[in-house]
């Protein structure tokens, strides 16, 4: 993939994650904080399904966005050509277990197996 | 005749001044760091770091490597560290330092050769590539041209740029250059969009294909060091935004 697609990704990841962040954290305030914040309660959100969708999407924009990040800190830090194939497919595998387990924790705790 | 002179000399020594200049030596072949070496030299409000050093190599110490030419900041040769920062050395003034104490040093982000000498093929091969020339279909004139025409107003957007020396102080400068050994760098990227912007040539997506690489355009965060030290104002930074621009499509 050309390195200006990568980037379109990057800078489109953090302004959607940054609206969708901000959904998320006024969520918090529809009641008293720590109460939001209780057991039940964030059950009560993953089973919520458009807030659910709305969690799965946050951890893909943030893991795209945040392993991306890392992998042109790490690129820029050493080189070669091993090193950054390694650096890149290290950090798309990363990338896509990150998503897999949080959305095994999303869909099971919507699912109530949780 | 004899009376004009003698006045001319009482008015030197009255303003004539004295610094210490420090230099870096450091010859690679034998030295494992370098070392600095000072000297007590006098100046007038008019000497420039270059001359300075010129001085020193004249009356005290012949050995010390600089690199240096035209004396008038168009040749691009004696760029270095002077007190911390890259600049051309025949380009400042000892007056205008306001200090005491003269630090001279090679440039950062380049091997030196020795002493205050630098290594120049990574910023000929970065600059090379990025193909510093007029690409078209017709680059051969027809027999009734003379030459490309262009309007003022498409020379003005790319003027600034064409004023590079290739002194390397933006190299220098550049933070990204310390770390990142395969950065194109901004030197090369100012270059790059010299080019595109000009109305002339048509080779705007081989270049902007050159410059989209993983140690390309994007490793740029931005610090804008490399256009606060450019001695000739060509603001390398904002050459980089606007090749964005067309890499983002919002130029084209």
């Amino acid at each position: 993939m050309r390195e200006s697609t990568i980037m379109k990704i990057h800078y489109g990841t953090a302004l959607a994650a940054v609206a969708l962040v901000a959904v998320h954290i006024l969520m918090r305030l529809t009641m008293g904080f720590a109460e939001s914040l209780e057991y039940e309660n964030v059950l009560a959100n993953y089973k919520f399904v458009p807030y659910a969708i709305m969690l799965e999407l946050i951890l893909v924009l943030l893991a795209v966005h945040g392993f991306n990040g890392l992998r042109v800190i790490l690129l820029e830090l050493k080189q070669g050509r091993i090193y950054e194939k390694a650096v890149s497919y290290g950090c798309l595998v990363a990338m896509i277990g990150l998503i897999a387990y949080g959305s095994r924790t999303i869909i099971m705790t919507n699912m109530g197996l949780v | 005749m004899a009376q004009v002179s003698n006045i001319v000399d009482e008015q030197t020594s009255s303003t004539s001044k004295s610094v210490t200049l420090r230099i870096s030596r450091y010859n690679p072949e034998h030295d494992d760091s370098s070392q600095f070496m000072e000297f007590n030299v006098k100046y007038e409000k008019w000497t420039t770091v270059l001359e300075a050093i010129l001085d020193v190599k004249k009356h005290f110490d012949h050995s010390v490597a600089v690199r240096y030419s035209c004396r008038q900041a168009t040749c691009g040769s004696c760029g270095m560290m002077i007190n911390g920062k890259p600049k051309l050395a025949c380009f400042t003034k000892i007056s205008e330092l306001d200090s005491d104490v003269i630090t001279v040093e090679p440039m950062n982000n380049f091997p030196v050769i020795r002493d205050l000498a630098v290594k120049f093929e990574r910023l000929f091969d970065t600059h090379q590539k990025i193909k510093p020339y007029l690409i078209r279909d017709d680059s051969e004139l027809e027999y009734d041209e003379k030459e490309f025409l262009q309007s003022p107003e498409e020379l003005e957007n790319y003027i600034q740029f064409a004023n590079c020396i290739k002194c390397g102080l933006c190299n220098s400068a550049c933070p990204t250059m310390a770390t990142d050994s395969s950065f194109v760098g901004p030197q090369a990227l100012a270059q790059a969009y010299r080019y595109v912007a000009d109305s002339r040539d048509k080779g705007k997506d081989s270049r902007l294909k050159i410059i989209d690489d993983s140690h390309g355009i994007w490793r740029c965060h931005f610090a804008g060091s490399c256009s606060q030290v450019c001695p000739k104002g060509v603001d390398p930074a904002m050459g980089i935004q606007f090749l964005r621009g067309y890499l983002l499509g919002f130029r084209s």
